[in-house]
């Protein structure tokens, strides 16, 4: 089987690739957002410690 | 606190504590992720490429890897919610509390991937995106149960009441969900008659089994990095004002992490 | 005062309270009527497509009837502390409250069953039908106050409650819609309906045993 035929799933590779697409763009949106908040958080906690205590 | 021995007890209360918690699940994440990422590896190759084609539905039922891991864990991560929910709702443990709401986006998330895939299964399969087929009906349902819960947390301002909101529904979602899923069932079988049945069990190999189970333990496994990631978002947004979160977002070093 | 006076002066007490504010009864009944009237504008008055979905109709409009008559159940008591004072007593919370769902099904569920054999003969349901119809309604309506008061006291502290309300209501609401719509399609074709019957019966006494419980725990948890 060759990467050609691999891609074209037998026919059905709309179906399959966009399936697994927007599974892991969801699975992955849900390890980005909560990572990125919480840096903004530690970001803007830290700078607000700064400005209290310099 | 009465039937559980002392020294258990203290354990727990440690392993509870919001820092240990934060600092355990920094170091654990690494290697739930490096172990997630190989079972998904080993999964996606056995079961997109080493499996061979169903004599039925071809290529199409590779979409089988993720849909039913997927219908799997929103089943299972509702129950997770409501288990650690009633956790926090009995013993007042604060980050019981946290896990039942983190785990409910993950769940959401997972609920909604099922729907999108069988969805996209079903087209070539039925002709059209959607039948009220009984395990997709109750699946939308599901998710509507799930928004519910996100909704009342975010509706609610103060987020240990909001917490105690989340656990009561999540507990009558969960006595809830067997009657919901056993009364659509019978729905669909009244109005539709066996029209769906050659989803419900392309011919399983060894070969497609496989690959099937360790997508399942793969996304088990994703589960638990997802709601940690979350935990700790929701956590640090807690207890921002605690001095281990002073100390915290005070070493530079600990701030990149 | 004994549980069993406790119980009956509640329920006096919220009957009374609806009597004197007669719009609380009337609201969901027009709600009701206004629906179902809506129908056959939208759709068409071909008889026999009326027919054929007059039970789902029915039942959709009373669903929704019954949710947008939940508010009531809590809010002015809720508003004016007399909710407070109803925690605070020395029996258990949740026969008090089972007290209040009872008043509010009497007030608004109660009336929906009254005026369901007309709307019926609107959609022309066959006669023996319509008695299906009010044994449903006469079932599965209490259980709609019963569940919907969880969700009522979850949200009765929200300031825009009505919304999420719905969302948390109505998927739960699902069983009732299939087995009650379920009896009196099967009724209306002339089948048997003791199981759609036995089941709804099943879920009443389920409801009555379980929901006050988190009702009083929701309760307590929006005082605080």
């Amino acid at each position: 089987m060759n990467l050609q035929e691999f891609l074209a799933m037998g026919g059905y590779a709309f179906y399959v690739w966009v399936s697994y697409g927007i599974c892991f763009a969801v699975l992955l949106a849900n390890i980005v957002l909560p990572v990125m908040q919480r840096k903004q958080l530690i970001r803007q906690l830290a700078e607000k410690q700064q400005r209290q205590q310099p | 606190m009465k039937f559980i021995p002392d020294p258990i007890g203290r354990f727990c209360h440690r392993m509870a504590s919001p820092p240990h918690f934060y600092a355990l699940s920094g170091k654990l994440l690494p290697w739930l992720t490096g172990i997630f990422l190989i079972l998904l590896a080993c999964g996606l190759y056995g079961g997109l490429y080493l499996a061979p084609p169903d004599y039925q539905q071809g290529d199409s039922y590779r979409i089988i890897y993720i849909h039913v891991p997927s219908a799997w864990m929103s089943l299972f991560i509702y129950i997770v919610m409501a288990i650690t929910g009633a956790i926090g709702l009995i013993w007042r443990i604060k980050l019981a509390e946290i896990v039942a709401i983190s785990s409910a986006s993950v769940g959401a998330s997972f609920t909604f991937i099922a729907l999108v895939t069988g969805s996209l299964w079903g087209k070539p399969m039925w002709g059209t995106w959607w039948v009220w087929d009984a395990r997709l009906t109750s699946e939308l349902i599901l998710l509507f149960l799930y928004l519910g819960v996100i909704g009342l947390y975010n509706a609610i301002d103060d987020k240990r009441t909001a917490s105690k909101a989340v656990a009561i529904l999540a507990l009558v979602g969960v006595v809830n969900i067997p009657i919901i899923h056993y009364s659509v069932e019978w729905w669909n079988t009244l109005h539709q008659g066996p029209t769906v049945t050659k989803m419900d069990k392309p011919s399983i190999h060894v070969s497609m089994l496989i690959p099937l189970l360790l997508m399942a333990i793969a996304f088990k496994f994703y589960y638990v990095i997802a709601m940690l990631q979350r935990a700790r978002l929701e956590l640090l947004q807690r207890e921002r004002t605690a001095a281990w979160v002073k100390k915290l977002v005070s070493e530079p070093s600990n701030s990149s992490s | 005062m004994s549980l069993t006076h406790a119980f009956f002066a509640i329920l006096r007490r919220d009957l009374i309270l609806a009597v004197r504010r007669r719009s609380e009864i009337a609201n969901p009944l027009l709600f009701f009527i206004l629906v179902i009237t809506l129908f056959p504008l939208g759709i068409g008055a071909r008889p026999q497509l009326l027919q054929a979905i007059a039970p789902g109709i029915i039942w959709v409009s009373a669903l929704l009837a019954a949710m947008l008559s939940l508010d009531s159940l809590f809010r002015s008591d809720f508003d004016d502390g007399s909710l407070e004072q109803i925690l605070l007593s020395p029996h258990p919370v949740s026969i008090l409250i089972l007290g209040k769902i009872v008043a509010h099904w009497l007030v608004t569920g109660l009336p929906l069953l009254l005026i369901a054999p007309l709307l019926a003969v609107f959609l022309g349901m066959p006669q023996p039908a319509i008695g299906v119809l009010l044994l449903s309604l006469l079932l599965g309506t209490p259980v709609l106050s019963l569940i919907g008061a969880i969700g009522v006291a979850l949200t009765v502290g929200l300031r825009r409650g009505g919304m999420i309300l719905s969302l948390l209501v109505l998927p739960l609401y699902v069983p009732v819609l299939i087995f009650a719509g379920n009896a009196v399609e099967m009724a209306s074709n002339g089948l048997p309906v003791t199981a759609q019957i036995n089941i709804l019966i099943a879920i009443l006494l389920l409801s009555l045993v379980l929901a006050p419980w988190p009702t009083a725990a929701a309760l307590k948890m929006s005082m605080n």
